[in-house]
């Protein structure tokens, strides 16, 4: 009996993984509309005048950030989790009915919830704050989905086989607290229809703090939104991924001590670079500045460790498309995070707040470094959760170019238009009038507002080709006779 | 230590939570122990401002226009003095935005008129030629929601101490009023007389019949607020 590999439960998985699939070419898209109005302001009636409040860029932006983040990225990072979970901690959610349960519960309560807020953010019912739009009923909502991933992560610890937590473990338990105290604080709000006695609409809500004090609490909770949605848990994923698919060890556990511990102080002090030159006060905008810097060192942590992993294997990255994705991921998420505490010191962020340049650095993280982490994993987990083979290896790899040209287009002309229009607003003729009007400044972004869109367009016809590819391997009727174990199925 | 922590998993999670929860502890709360106090001349927003901003959030303008002026010489020869904090005081939530695809809106009452603004919000591109930002026909249409703005108006007083229906003092150093309905019909009433004073100013004839009819489009609304942001 012990003799025999466990057999895992995929149930979950599988549902976050096709709704992973699904978001993601919805948010992204709606993304890519975004761009090009932008770029073509017409297109803000692009389904008639009738239609105008609904396809207008500000509902729309707001159903883009949020159905990305939370949406395609959560959904991923569970699809994970439950994939993860199972066979670091060595027991399977099916030994557990309450187990099985809970996941369940958590996928479907999360999927009406989603559709609940697309709705309301489409009917403009939102609190303003960024990533965090959403009206106290939901916010009761999400704290319930939470609690639920909570409870599986607790239960499966508590029935594990395997002992010593693995460092993807680390990163998911991280990823769980940090949320819930981020989500928690600064959401703390009064419902109006019951501060007033019964009056209006019973959804709205007030802030509990007002002005700067809302503004200090909304970027710690946006910042590290980031930290522990965009980052933390992907970490969690590669950490897991990158040493299956290459069949290489992780280079250095004491790298990994390091990155971790240093990630979970440094992160939440950073938020302050949001408030550069604001009327926070100057020792918490220094803090921002000076913790952002300190961020490289364990960020550069994980992502060394993960380029170290493929000593010697080289090969493997030009042989292995997945393997391509998961090291060019690791090379953005560097990138990005150089890029960023260059924007936090505060000469520079002097330019670049307000501007497309800060686009430009959260594109480069999210397209590059998640987008191409929940491309891999995906690709990793596919073939084990279906007993199939992926479909095309060759369709992956025209995929990972046209996604990585896409990339390059995006940033690169976001870097110029943010530049430029930080330049511009600050430039002072002879006289010392100001140089530019602002409409100045918009009118000569058009062409990089035009590259930024054909970028996006790249980056989803690959992700539209990459759920093509995933499609194709589920319904393909080849069936592995056993579950591929440490090879790769991309080996050469 | 570590090799400990990792087979005890309750003990780790402590670890993080202590770890993580540190810097906002030490960031964040001891600026709750002072209360933003407000400038000499801010003023709790009226009823129909009110009912303007919570357009303003509806239809996120926060996601284009920031409203904060740095302490720059181009911000402030662009937009006028740079921000104070206490200036944010009745600000729940603050809009201070992140990117500035349209210009700062901090103080936007202090150089655009209602007449501006209507014309702007029909078609952008009217008033500001190469503007990309969308038309908000809709506002035209829509009715505000007075009912709500009033509703957080008695919520923040009674729970914040806002001070409505009490003296403000002002920069000149008289004082101002701001006042509240004691009743929700009372507060629509004086959102209504609020609106008609937007409307001499406004050419829109539904607009206009609307709000002789007792209706208040968002526009009115929402022009209101832009008017009171100075």
């Amino acid at each position: 009996m012990e003799d025999r590999p466990l057999e895992y439960d995929y149930s979950v998985t599988r549902l976050f993984m096709m709704n992973t699939i699904f978001v993601g070419i919805v948010g992204m898209l709606v993304g890519v509309i975004l761009a090009w109005q932008m770029a073509y302001p017409e297109l803000n009636t692009f389904l008639g005048e009738g239609l105008a409040e609904y396809t207008n860029f500000s509902r729309l932006r707001v159903l883009h950030t949020d159905s990305v983040i939370y949406g395609f990225v959560l959904s991923a990072v569970w699809a994970s989790w439950y994939y993860i979970g199972q066979r670091v901690l060595k027991v399977s959610m099916a030994e557990s009915r309450t187990l099985m349960i809970l996941g369940k519960l958590h996928f479907w309560i999360y999927f009406a919830a989603s559709a609940i807020i697309v709705v309301s953010l489409l009917m403009g019912i939102t609190t303003s704050k960024e990533y965090a739009e959403f009206e106290w009923p939901l916010d009761l909502g999400i704290t319930i989905i939470w609690l639920l991933w909570g409870a599986g992560i607790a239960g499966l610890i508590a029935i594990r086989r395997e002992k010593t937590l693995y460092i993807s473990i680390w990163y998911f338990i991280a990823t769980f607290l940090a949320v819930a105290m981020l989500h928690l604080f600064n959401n703390l709000e009064i419902p109006t229809y019951f501060g007033s006695g019964g009056i209006g609409a019973w959804y709205h809500s007030v802030s509990m703090y007002a002005g700067t004090n809302d503004a200090l609490v909304q970027w710690w909770f946006g910042h590290n939104a980031v930290a522990f949605v965009l980052t933390t848990p992907i970490i969690a994923m590669i950490y897991y991924f990158l040493p299956k698919e290459s069949g290489q060890a992780i280079y250095s556990y004491k790298l990994s001590l390091l990155a971790f511990w240093g990630l979970m102080f440094v992160y939440l002090w950073a938020g302050g670079h949001h408030l550069l030159y604001s009327t926070v006060p100057d020792w918490v905008q220094t803090m921002g500045s000076v913790f952002s810097v300190i961020l490289i060192l364990p960020s550069w942590g994980s992502a060394i460790n993960m380029l170290l992993t493929m000593k010697g294997e080289w090969q493997q990255v030009a042989a292995s498309p997945l393997i391509k994705f998961m090291i060019m991921g690791s090379t953005f998420y560097m990138f990005s995070t150089l890029e960023g505490p260059i924007q936090a010191i505060k000469s520079v962020n002097a330019i670049a707040h307000f501007t497309d340049w800060i686009i430009g650095h959260v594109h480069d993280g999210a397209l590059g470094w998640v987008g191409f982490m929940v491309v891999a994993a995906i690709y990793h987990m596919a073939p084990r959760l279906f007993n199939r083979e992926i479909y095309s290896k060759s369709l992956m790899a025209a995929q990972f170019w046209i996604q990585t040209l896409g990339i390059v287009l995006y940033f690169t002309s976001m870097w110029i238009a943010g530049i430029t229009q930080g330049m511009m607003w600050r430039a002072h003729d002879e006289f010392g009038n100001l140089a530019y009007s602002f409409i100045d400044t918009v009118e000569v972004l058009h062409p990089y507002f035009t590259i930024r869109a054909v970028g996006g367009t790249l980056y989803l016809i690959g992700f539209i080709m990459f759920a093509y590819n995933i499609y194709k391997t589920t319904s393909a009727r080849e069936v592995e006779a056993s579950e591929l174990q440490n090879a790769s199925p991309m080996g050469a | 230590m570590f090799h400990w922590l990792e087979k005890n998993p309750f003990a780790f999670a402590v670890v993080v939570i202590v770890t993580i929860a540190f810097a906002g502890l030490v960031e964040i709360v001891p600026h709750f122990a002072q209360q933003a106090r407000p400038v000499i001349g801010t003023t709790p927003y009226s009823t129909l401002e009110l009912a303007g901003r919570h357009v303003y959030i509806k239809n996120s303008c926060n996601a284009c226009h920031s409203q904060l002026v740095r302490p720059f010489k181009s911000e402030t020869d662009r937009y006028g003095d740079y921000s104070l904090s206490g200036e944010y005081a009745y600000d729940r939530p603050f809009l201070w935005g992140s990117k500035r695809t349209g210009p700062d809106l901090m103080r936007v009452g202090n150089y655009r008129t209602t007449d501006w603004h209507e014309n702007h919000m029909k078609d952008p591109a009217s008033v500001v030629p190469g503007s990309i930002m969308p038309a908000y026909g809709w506002m035209f249409v829509n009715e505000a929601d007075i009912d709500t703005s009033y509703a957080e108006q008695l919520t923040v007083a009674k729970f914040f101490g806002v001070p409505y229906n009490k003296p403000v003092p002002m920069k000149d150093g008289s004082t101002k009023i701001i006042k509240m309905g004691a009743t929700v019909e009372e507060a629509r009433a004086m959102a209504l007389a609020e609106a008609k004073l937007i409307t001499a100013d406004m050419k829109n004839q539904d607009v206009k019949d609307a709000v002789e009819n007792g209706k208040i489009p968002e526009i009115v609304a929402i022009i209101a607020y832009m008017n009171s942001l100075k």
